[in-house]
């Protein structure tokens, strides 16, 4: 059974159909937070601003906060409703997003404290490129990834796992240029490895994204595609 | 007892259940309607204990129970859930006979015991009873002691030739029932003194005495506060071992927690069959979804 728009709005208990509806806002915006945590600490990274940078880690706790204000709606909504089928799949996807989330904010402030230290130390021989082009990309599948949780788009999902894979091909080869940089220049070693530790962290929140696309495919059609199954993944499109 | 008013399109013989393949989905959004559909899932299993086929059964002219085919397997717990008047009573009601007892109830299809048919003309619906025995929503006890409310069946049966061979069976159905150590300074005293939750142990004391092979549960636990639930649940993961049961209950919860395999039933209809673990988690049929989930069927 796949899971549509409507059917969180069918429930014989109008309030349960409300709590649902919530709990799935709840999650979206918390997204939106986050994917705005990502854009802000690549943009601080862009003009190399420490100011931003900074407020870009003040904003983790307030994602902090929404985490566990999810994770306590959802125990609310097991012990009083005791979901089943698609919402009980609804409620589990949750919680897990929930948590990828939270870690996406996380390495999003772990970008924002490189730019601190890269902001203090001048510019970098690579010019950033390369965090740029991952930056982008993996904020890219963000809100990709959110917009199909949004609109329950199963299609749309498989893109995102799709494109995770590019961005550990690009994410590989970014190292290497980065480390023949230190071999060019010992004393870029300290910038480069800054840069490399900020391309770590987005090349973590591309991970992160693509456990959310795996939760919604598992909230839609009921099948657990994790692990490397983009093969199961792509079959359950249809 | 609801029933539909539907028409029947008059082909109720076994032969239906080789052309079942062929039929078109059930409609999701059809709710009056007792045309043909296809049960979804997986009715029959390997080491099928009872198997039905192509049941229909008729109250008078309305259907109650529309080509139903599903298999009970052995030393298993499945559970029939469905909204009131979707037939879960009804069918296991077939599955020993108590529909006979109604005026006007017929039954159609095939019905078996390990492979024998419990409704061929030469069956002892009595002998059937012990082998297929039944607890109901409501406790009921004779009003007898504790020790008659076991012992009256294998009486009658002559299970026990004496005084010893019968105590033994007293202590041991009472102590499969979980209620001995609770009764057991009290066998004389009526079954009705006991609290509802002991009663309705007494009653499952009462059908296991006669060493049935299965067991049929219609409701047991909906007259039960919590605890005498969860003991009564209990008690059928226990018997599981020994017994095949089958379980009506309007609870979900209670189904998904007792059950191996699930069956939906809606207006007469088997709607959809499986593991219980699939059918909460992933039911494939919009109609079982909407039910499970509470939705407006």
């Amino acid at each position: 059974m796949s899971v549509k728009q409507e059917d969180y709005q069918q429930h014989i208990s109008a309030r349960f159909n409300t709590e649902l509806e919530e709990l799935r806002n709840h999650m979206l915006e918390m997204g939106g937070k986050v994917e705005d945590q990502l854009k802000s600490a690549l943009d601080a990274l862009m003009k190399l601003d420490s100011g931003d940078a900074e407020q870009v880690v003040g904003q983790d706790a307030e994602v902090n906060k929404m985490e566990m204000a999810i994770d306590d709606e959802c125990a609310t909504i097991i012990a009083r409703r005791q979901p089943t089928a698609s919402d009980l799949r609804l409620v589990i996807a949750i919680i897990k997003v929930n948590t990828d989330l939270e870690r996406i904010g996380d390495e999003a402030a772990k970008v924002a404290k490189q730019v601190v230290r890269l902001a203090e130390s001048g510019n970098s021989p690579s010019n950033f490129i390369e965090i740029r082009h991952i930056g982008n990309r993996v904020a890219q599948m963000l809100r990709e990834a959110l917009d199909a949780f949004a609109r329950l788009d199963v299609e749309q999902a498989v893109k995102v796992v799709q494109s995770d894979a590019e961005v550990d091909k690009e994410y590989g080869s970014a190292m290497r240029s980065l480390v023949t940089f230190m071999m060019e220049d010992h004393r870029a070693i300290g910038t480069v490895l800054d840069e490399m530790w900020a391309l770590r962290s987005l090349e973590r929140i591309g991970d992160h994204v693509c456990n959310i696309a795996e939760h919604l495919v598992y909230l839609v059609r009921g099948r657990d595609v994790r692990h490397g199954r983009l093969e199961a993944m792509e079959e359950s499109r249809g | 007892m609801n029933t539909m008013t539907a028409t029947m399109d008059g082909a109720t013989d076994n032969q239906r259940e080789s052309d079942t393949a062929e039929k078109a989905p059930l409609d999701i959004r059809d709710h009056g309607d007792v045309g043909d559909y296809e049960t979804i899932g997986e009715p029959f299993v390997d080491n099928a204990k009872m198997s039905a086929r192509t049941v229909n059964v008729h109250y008078g002219d309305k259907q109650a129970i529309k080509d139903v085919s599903l298999d009970i397997g052995e030393n298993e717990v499945i559970a029939m859930i469905g909204p009131s008047g979707c037939g879960k009573s009804t069918f296991l009601r077939t599955l020993n006979r108590m529909n006979d007892i109604i005026p006007g109830c017929r039954v159609e299809g095939e019905i078996t015991l390990d492979n024998e048919d419990i409704y061929a003309g030469n069956q002892d619906t009595v002998l059937l009873r012990a082998r297929v025995g039944m607890v109901f929503q409501k406790p009921n006890p004779f009003p007898k002691s504790i020790y008659e409310n076991v012992a009256y069946g294998p009486r009658i049966h002559g299970l026990a030739h004496t005084k010893a061979e019968m105590d033994g069976i007293v202590e041991k159905s009472l102590q499969r029932a979980g209620l001995f150590e609770e009764v057991k300074d009290q066998l004389d005293k009526p079954g009705t003194g006991l609290s509802g939750g002991q009663q309705q142990r007494l009653c499952i004391a009462r059908a296991i005495a006669v060493s049935p092979e299965v067991i049929l549960m219609d409701e047991p636990c909906s007259a039960l506060d919590p605890i005498a639930t969860a003991r009564i649940e209990e008690l059928i993961d226990e018997l599981r071992e020994k017994y095949t049961i089958a379980i009506v209950t309007h609870s979900m919860q209670q189904a998904a927690r007792v059950s191996q395999r699930t069956a939906y039933f809606h207006l007469g209809k088997l709607i959809e069959v499986g593991e219980t673990k699939e059918i909460f988690t992933n039911p494939r049929h919009q109609l079982t979804e909407n039910y499970i989930t509470g939705r407006f069927g």
